[in-house]
């Protein structure tokens, strides 16, 4: 069913040695995912339990949403929390029933550990038991750790999914249940693809609300949109529901391999989906199209931020002609990055972890004609004279599935374009 | 606990990391866990670097707590300095390596580094950023600045500039130019542009000249102490102030060269007819204690306006802005509590605020205008054109910035005269896009807000004849009508309360 899909490459870099480095990592930590969780789930309050900087990186990160009345805040951590722990229970209690009186439309309230409350060992899984029990039935209380000592960046989602896991409703139903945050444009168009080819209902996780009906059970199958879900995914196994294992749905390719793994494991038949996906698939064709001339052999390198290096990796190789040098992840997962892995053309080098200054050495090396980077290195490598695409904005901005195939191109082209805007003008 | 969704400041290491930044030669070694490099971005973004900040981070991960950080540490200090081969490095804790104890300042000294290795002792959980800033400054100062003989010409140092500094650079140049005309060099500018041997030579000035009280001020007392050097007390913002800072300099340092003003404007600005609109115009004034007083002082002094409120957000700094506020006849706001901030703006309902970014949105939410005066800041006031604060120029930047927000004089009288007119409405918004203008939509939080003024009710005439009111003097006439009304015993305002009331505020 996949028939207008470019072959395989003869070797993939499943096999491919990965260079594993440890050294200063310049990344995000994962309480950064609350800035796009608290929108997704609009009925759910995200309480850091951490320190100032914990509260000036989610201010710093979250740019002028801060301003927005935004439902996550942090409850800093003072020098009379530290000196006996007991206070700081009742401290927590104190805090949290003071915002639910505040907030009395939350639902759901995420105690969200960090690196000081891991590290003085504030049993947050207590005080949210405690808490659910305290605020029963109106509020349900959960924790995960976004601390950057456990999780970077985009794993802050997943630490925060897992933890819903266990709290999900029991299920006998055969149904898909379909995993990971999408801007909820891209989740309304993926719903209308599965729709259109009989498969349904449709299980979220996270859904837009508590009450939404996302149960889990030995005969749901789960697939992720994407790919930083390790913990999530073990999760869902351990509640005995089964992954289906696909590429993730970037680009026309992406969207089309995943949609037909979905399929096959629903029993669509090929005429189905054909007719389900032939014209998005055309139309994604031709948005990609239009970029890929700007991207066409030139050469990319990955420093490691989110997990999604290795699908993106994959789309520009394979779908816009680009040349992977170095292919940079926080973390790789076999289960998860494998089908990527096997699409992606043997060549790139892959490294899991940083050495951030080793990292930027052979990055200076290499002269790749476009560098995917965090924002604290994007500027500096600008000024040496290195074409940048920041990161983060691949988190932020919606780049799944086929409506959005030609936009995730041209975030790449852009600042290529704009070089030879800029190059053009001074000469 | 405290519950806490926007802060002013940032944690103290961050304050190390800006005076890090300022510098050149210097490299900083931070302990602390992955995450905290999110720091850089505020120096490559905001202030758009084109360097890293010289910051070597640790960032230790959960596996690495079992084994040890502390050897994590000392391997990054020695790849630090192979690296970047620095005149001297400084050593610090982020608030979660404070926890684990490690005692980076001990661990590096033990190295044997061939440069000079500073201890930093930043209490994450009492203190913040500008504190970070301060204390480090003053301890590079202390550990490197030698005794040695004073310049034949006569020289001072600028203290206080750092890296995210509101208008750090070009407050600087402004002075800068002004010490030259005055017959004076910059022996050394610190930390903003210094390296390690600049600090060691700061004992040559005859005197310093501290720009910026929150991030200089211990070290200029140590100067002081040390090498007898005065400093400067006078912030030079505004005309006044700029002319009192020059008297001070001429007084350090003996000087009776000639100034040349003719490039201020500001004090013809305000003289001009144009200007008289803005006499008694309500300001509320927050930020940090120096840029706030000295604001107070410009608005009340040198632009005719009416301060309404006075405010700053860094406690150390509390005492002298008690004192002016008591001074000019308002309650001082000290407070890092943005919410606290907005229910005081929504009290005073004034015509302008001058704050940070903060109290832009605060601002924008209430529907009054606002110019930013102090950092916090965003990208948007780390401007690419020349943009002091202080000195001659500084003022008259300063009045440009704080009448751009204001409607124009004839703006405003014709909203009194056409007070329905259809295109010149409210919903238009103080522009000159008149009736093109995309209509607003109204926020929740302004509608709450009068109702929670009080018990009084509005008769539908009044609330009507109100509404012709224009929008950018209606907050206060409400609270007056509605403290008026109350005052009278009444419970119920009508079209006449609403003009007794008038007649009673008239100046």
């Amino acid at each position: 069913m996949t028939e207008h899909l470019p072959p395989p490459p003869a070797t993939g870099c499943r096999a491919t040695p990965v260079l594993k480095e440890r050294g200063q990592r310049e990344v995000f930590c994962g309480l950064t995912g609350i800035i796009w969780l608290h929108r997704k789930m609009q009925d759910a309050f995200f309480l850091v339990v951490g320190s100032r900087t914990c509260a000036h990186l989610l201010q710093s990160a979250a740019g002028v949403m801060i301003f927005a009345e935004p439902r996550f805040a942090t409850a800093i951590l003072e020098e009379s929390d530290l000196a006996g722990l007991n206070d700081a229970h009742a401290e927590l209690d104190r805090t949290v029933s003071e915002l639910l009186a505040r907030r009395p439309d939350i639902r759901q309230l995420f105690l969200v550990g960090s690196c000081p409350s891991e590290v003085i060992k504030l049993d947050l899984a207590r005080a949210a038991e405690r808490l659910t029990v305290e605020h029963a039935p109106r509020v349900r209380v959960l924790n995960y750790s976004g601390s950057g000592i456990e999780t970077t960046f985009t794993q802050g989602e997943d630490a925060c999914l897992a933890a819903m896991v266990p709290v999900l409703p029991e299920t006998q139903a055969d149904e898909l249940l379909v995993v990971g945050a999408l801007p909820d444009v891209v989740e309304d168009q993926m719903l209308g693809l599965l729709d259109a080819m009989g498969i349904g209902p449709v299980r979220l996780l996270p859904a837009r609300h508590v009450d939404a009906d996302t149960a889990v059970g030995p005969n749901t199958r789960f697939a992720l949109v994407q790919p930083f879900l390790g913990d999530t995914h073990a999760a869902l196994t351990r509640r005995g529901a089964t992954h289906i294992p696909a590429p993730f749905p970037f680009g026309e390719e992406g969207t089309t391999a995943w949609l037909a793994a979905v399929a096959r494991a629903f029993g669509v038949d090929a005429e189905t989906f054909a007719r389900v996906t032939e014209a998005p698939r055309a139309r994604a064709r031709k948005a990609i199209a239009q970029a890929a001339e700007t991207l066409r052999a030139k050469s990319v390198f990955f420093f490691p931020d989110s997990q999604l290096e290795i699908p993106l990796a994959r789309f520009l190789a394979r779908e816009c002609g680009m040349e992977p040098i170095e292919v940079g992840s926080p973390y790789i997962h076999d289960a998860l990055h494998g089908p990527d892995l096997d699409l992606l053309p043997a060549g790139p080098a892959i490294s899991e972890g940083q050495d951030v200054d080793k990292q930027l050495d052979r990055c200076r090396a290499a002269a790749p004609d476009l560098t995917v980077c965090g924002l604290g290195l994007a500027n500096p490598l600008e000024a040496e004279g290195l074409s940048t695409k920041w990161a983060i904005e691949l988190v932020f901005t919606p780049v799944h599935f086929y409506e959005q195939a030609g936009d995730l191109a041209a975030l790449f082209a852009r600042s290529l374009k704009r070089r030879a805007i800029l190059q053009a003008a001074t000469t | 606990m405290k519950l806490t969704v926007w802060t002013y400041e940032g944690p103290p290491h961050v304050g190390a990391i800006r005076v890090a930044t300022a510098m050149k030669g210097l490299h900083y070694v931070l302990h602390a866990p992955q995450g905290d490099t999110y720091a850089d971005l505020l120096f490559t973004m905001i202030e758009r670097r084109d360097h890293r900040p010289p910051v070597t981070y640790t960032t230790f991960q959960a596996r690495d707590l079992g084994s040890d950080t502390a050897s994590l540490f000392r391997t990054a200090c020695q790849d630090a300095y192979d690296r970047f081969e620095p005149e001297a490095i400084i050593v610090g804790a982020s608030c979660t390596a404070e926890l684990i104890q490690d005692d980076p300042g001990g661990l590096a000294e033990t190295m044997g580094l061939p440069v000079p290795v500073i201890p930093l002792e930043l209490p994450s959980y009492q203190r913040k950023e500008a504190f970070g800033a301060d204390e480090t400054f003053y301890r590079i100062v202390r550990a490197l600045a030698q005794p040695c003989e004073k310049t034949a010409r006569v020289s001072c140092n600028i203290l206080g500039g750092t890296a995210l500094g509101f208008r750090h650079r070009d407050d600087i140049a402004e002075i800068t130019n002004l010490l030259y005309e005055l017959g004076i060099e910059v022996n050394v500018c610190a930390p903003l542009g210094a390296t390690p041997a600049d600090i060691a030579r700061m004992g040559a000035a005859h005197f310093n000249v501290l720009l910026y009280p929150e991030t200089g001020e211990t070290a200029a007392r140590h100067l002081e102490r040390a090498f007898d050097q005065p400093y400067t007390k006078t912030v030079p913002i505004g005309t006044n102030a700029t002319r009192a800072f020059v008297e001070e300099v001429r007084a350090l340092s003996g000087s009776t060269a000639p100034l040349d003003d003719r490039s201020l404007r500001q004090t013809w600005w305000t003289r001009s007819v144009d200007s008289t609109y803005l006499t008694g115009k309500r300001v509320f004034i927050f930020g940090d204690a120096t840029h706030a007083m000295a604001m107070a002082k410009v608005a009340r002094d040198e632009m005719g306006f009416e301060v309404a409120g006075l405010g700053c957000y860094n406690r150390e700094f509390a005492r002298p802005l008690r004192a002016l506020a008591k001074e000019m006849g308002v309650e001082p706001l000290i407070t890092d509590d943005y919410l606290e901030v907005e229910r005081a703006i929504e009290a005073a309902q004034p015509e302008m605020i001058l704050g940070t970014q903060m109290e832009r949105h605060i601002g924008k939410r209430l529907g009054i205008p606002c110019a930013v005066i102090s950092a916090p800041v965003h990208v948007q006031d780390f401007p690419a054109r020349y943009s002091p604060v202080m000195g001659f120029e500084g003022a008259n930047v300063l009045f440009d910035t704080l009448v751009h927000p204001l409607v124009m004089g004839l703006e405003e009288h014709l909203l009194h005269m056409f007070r329905e007119d259809f295109e010149f409405h409210d919903a238009a918004g103080p522009s000159h896009h008149g009736g093109h203008a995309p209509k607003p939509v109204e926020a929740p939080a302004t509608e709450e807000a009068p109702a929670a003024t009080g018990e009084v009710v509005w008769l539908h005439d009044a609330e009507r004849e109100l509404k012709k009111i224009p929008f950018f003097v209606r907050g206060k006439a409400r609270r007056n009508t509605e403290t008026f009304a109350m005052g009278q015993g009444l419970t119920e305002i009508s079209i006449d309360t609403l003009y007794e009331a008038k007649a009673h505020y008239a100046r």
